[in-house]
């Protein structure tokens, strides 16, 4: 008859090679994916020097900054909320590490954890101002941007401070190697499995989905609302602590407004084009790293090949927009009025 | 005279079926009901011929022509108007911008208020609407049967010919739906196609000249309203009798679970009841008279001024629902979407989010546990889904409701109030959801039931409890209640001198 052979009954047919690629990516990312092949592909023909070890290093350091954030940015969005302060957070903690670093007599753990504080007190005002002056997230964060920004200036003078590469496990984060990898990627790399384990392994991670789908729902369920957006944006200040963590160690300084500047937009935008629905409810931290690497591959690819940097801007921004514009097609809405 | 005629209609919708071959006609003057089970297919036939949903297969003959409706715009076009449940009005402007909106007249970019006075005057006469409806009042001033006025007058003001009405009273007061009716038998007179799609047999039969069943996406047949009655309409719909829909024994003991004093907050004051083991307890009353502001209440959502609320003979202070979700108090409130389900996520999210917490070791979620859970709540309650991670939005009304009370249930709460839990749902889901709550009550669950279906408190009930302007009017005991009592009480405040003089 035919070459077919039956299957057992009781066992489900095996499901065709790409299927099942398919379905460890996830559909949503295969365009992700795509897009990334397309890059790269683009970049090494254009310069044979883009897709060497070295440089795919140089890419993952890059990103490790606004790969932090765009990680947590990802936890925020699903909450339905969003966090426009986390750059000005960054320089912050940036400024108060090596600030706390050099009053402490040159004690790295004393001034990580005092920019951890730092992280955790603007994210919980943040969190204060959402849930108990009923102020929007957009609007908080972007009062937060300026603000924290302020702060930043305001104690660092604004000129960089201190110097940390004196320090042995400053110079382990800039420079070091795990396995062969840059210390900072496995910083990145193990933030974003730990929040990768919250969102979709605990009941925290569940009922941060719940908010952000239907809050009303959440909150009749008895999951105390007011307590998760808070807890959710002290996480933010937590990792935008660390990314300022990472910036001093990379920079050697203590960074007010240099290196975290224009970060949100680069976290936001990771966020969305890795699959966050920004009315919240949807997403994940897998979609969110291709997309940081998407972005990091493109951004040096653009400096590889010598494109005018504020070029750059333009592609980011446009890139967000059409980021969106993809989700807003797919969620098949009705387009009527403005959309949420 | 004009006819619509849908022939051979099949749509499917990623591998479901919804609609199967249906062939029907929509002949003018005349009203045909459209009924059938949740999940039969009404609505998907009501988005055909509006236009939201291309068909896969045959066509929409309009007098004979085939129509080809890509966009609702072209069914505008077309003459044919689907007024929804919850009409679109903007709330800052008037009646006549209202009605005109799209195509407001003016001079040069400026509103012309003249004509669009004169305008809006002389269409109001010629429908004889002229009393019913001010054209100067504001869009948020107007009450749900107005709001569905305005929706109508825009359809009759651009000519339409088919006017197809998708579940039109839910929302409507009884001297509203009489109003609607009279409207729409007006419509019937004037040679317009009139498709009403409604849950409700009584209303049904006031109003249809023909009536057409579907089940799964089929359709059974078509009767005359006057050849037929109501029990094989039903038999049409579910393929089974329904005479025993309220099997209920009186499973009350004396334990009292619930516990309610003396509680005021902003829309009630001074509620005292409570709800023994076992026991099923309607709140009956008009809309508005304070029922589900009560249970919000109950639950933690509304802040109560004073008052206490015990829970075996526990208080329970409530200051957010998660306070009475511990205390063991489960609540399905009205509006389960916008309430109570997370539309976009799978019937096991759906079902595990209030058992959560005894699911997890070190707040890891136990994901085969889980499962075994959701596919135990899913299959005792028959909740028809693919499997349990289909998005709860794809699910039928009916189906939705029995997610909302399968999370609950999964709690085991010693009280459970369910908010309207069979409004919009077919009378088969709803049998099920009676025997649900008979089952709830015969394990000792004290079940606290708001209901605006005086059969169905009847039918349920051990005690009614009838409320009026935010407090208690009376209660009534299960052998002494009836349809009249009810609304005796329900009213009382505005016949206070008759009820006086009757005891």
């Amino acid at each position: 008859m035919t070459t077919a052979t039956r299957e057992p009954v009781d066992t489900p047919p095996k499901e065709p090679a790409p299927r099942r690629i398919l379905s460890v990516i996830g559909p949503g990312n295969v365009s992700l994916v795509g897009a990334l092949i397309v890059v790269v592909a683009v970049f090494s023909w254009l310069n044979s020097g883009y897709l060497t070890f070295d440089n795919v290093q140089v890419i993952g350091e890059a990103a490790t900054v606004a790969g932090l954030l765009a990680v947590v940015q990802t936890v925020v969005i699903i909450c339905g909320a969003l966090d426009i302060s986390v750059g000005s957070q960054t320089g912050v903690a940036s400024v108060i590490s090596a600030m706390a670093f050099m009053s402490t007599g040159h004690n790295p753990f004393l001034g990580m954890a005092a920019a951890i504080g730092v992280g955790i007190v603007a994210g919980v005002l943040n969190g204060l101002i959402i849930v108990y002056g009923r102020v929007n997230p957009v609007i908080a964060t972007l009062a937060g941007l300026a603000a924290y920004k302020g702060v930043a200036q305001l104690i660092s003078g604004g000129r960089a401070q201190g110097f940390v590469l004196g320090d042995d496990l400053f110079i382990f984060i800039a420079r070091g190697r795990i396995a062969g990898i840059p210390v900072q990627v496995c910083i990145l790399v193990l933030v974003a499995i730990l929040v990768h384990v919250m969102l979709k392994y605990t009941d925290i991670g569940r009922n941060i989905y719940a908010i952000g789908g239907n809050d009303t729902a959440a909150r009749l369920a008895g999951i105390k609302i007011n307590k998760y957006l808070i807890a959710v944006y002290a996480l933010s200040g937590i990792v935008a602590a660390v990314a300022g963590i990472v910036l001093t160690a990379r920079t050697g300084s203590g960074q007010p407004t240099s290196g975290s500047e224009g970060l949100e937009l680069q976290a936001i935008t990771a966020a969305a084009l890795g699959g966050c629905a920004l009315k919240g409810g949807k997403g994940g931290v897998g979609g969110t790293l291709l997309a940081v690497l998407l972005l990091g591959a493109l951004n040096n690819g653009l400096n590889v090949v010598g494109v005018n940097t504020f070029w750059q801007n333009v592609a980011q921004g446009a890139l967000l927009v059409v980021a969106v514009i993809i989700q807003q097609r797919r969620s098949g809405e009705r387009a009527v009025g403005l959309p949420t | 005279m004009t006819e619509l005629t849908v022939a051979g209609i099949s749509k499917r919708f990623a591998g479901v079926r919804a609609l199967n071959d249906v062939t029907l006609e929509f002949p003018g003057g005349a009203v045909t009901a459209l009924m059938g089970e949740n999940g039969a297919g009404k609505s998907t036939l009501i988005k055909v011929m509006s236009g939201d949903y291309l068909p896969d297969e045959g066509e929409i003959l309009f007098d004979g022509e085939p129509l080809r409706l890509h966009t609702p715009a072209d069914a505008r076009q077309a003459g044919i108007r689907v007024i929804p449940q919850e009409p679109e009005i903007v709330p800052h402007v008037s009646v006549a911008e209202n009605v005109y909106i799209g195509a407001l007249p003016r001079k040069g970019r400026a509103l012309d208020r003249a004509t669009l006075n004169k305008r809006i005057r002389a269409d109001l006469e010629r429908l004889g609407f002229e009393r019913v409806i001010s054209p100067d009042t504001l869009g948020s001033h107007l009450t749900p049967a107005q709001r569905q006025l305005v929706e109508i007058l825009r359809a009759l003001t651009t000519d339409a010919k088919v006017i197809a009405f998708d579940e039109p009273t839910s929302s409507l007061s009884e001297h509203e739906v009489e109003a609607l009716f009279t409207l729409i038998r007006r419509l019937r007179e004037d040679g317009l196609a009139v498709v009403y799609v409604s849950h409700r047999l009584q209303e049904i039969f006031q109003l249809a000249d023909r009536i057409a069943v579907l089940r799964d996406g089929g359709l059974v047949g078509v009767r005359d309203a006057a050849d037929t009655d109501e029990n094989e309409i039903v038999r049409m719909m579910v393929g089974r009798d329904l005479s025993a829909m309220f099997a209920r024994d009186h499973a009350a003991t004396d334990k009292v679970v619930l516990q309610v004093e003396g509680v005021t907050s902003d829309d009630v004051r001074d509620i005292t009841f409570d709800v023994r083991a076992g026991e099923v307890v309607a709140l009956a009353g008009l809309v508005g008279a304070g029922r589900s502001e009560l249970a919000g209440a109950l639950v933690g959502d509304l802040p109560i001024r004073s008052g206490e609320v015990r829970v075996d003979g526990r208080r329970v202070r409530l200051r957010q629902p998660s306070d009475a979700v511990r205390a063991g108090m489960g609540y399905a409130p009205e509006e389960r979407k916008a309430q109570a389900l997370l539309l976009e996520r799978s019937v096991r999210d759906n079902t595990s989010l209030v058992v959560l917490d005894r699911l997890r070791r070190l707040r890891f979620v136990k994901r085969a546990e889980e499962r075994r859970l959701t596919r135990e709540y899913v299959d005792r309650l028959n909740v028809r889904t693919p499997n349990i991670e289909h998005e709860v939005r794809k699910l039928s009304g009916g189906n939705q409701q029995k997610v909302v009370l399968a999370r609950w249930l999964a709690r085991k709460p010693k009280v459970l109030i369910l908010d309207e839990p069979t409004r919009g749902i077919d009378v088969g889901a709803k049998a099920e959801i009676y025997h649900l709550i008979d089952d709830l009550a015969r394990t000792g669950v004290a079940v606290l039931v708001i209901s605006s279906e005086l059969p169905e408190v009847l039918g349920l009930a051990d005690r009614i409890i009838v409320m009026q302007n935010g407090h208690i009017t009376g209660e009534l005991d299960r052998a002494d209640a009836s349809e009249e009592a009810i609304l005796g009480l329900a009213m009382a405040e505005d016949l206070t001198t008759s009820l006086s003089e009757g005891k």
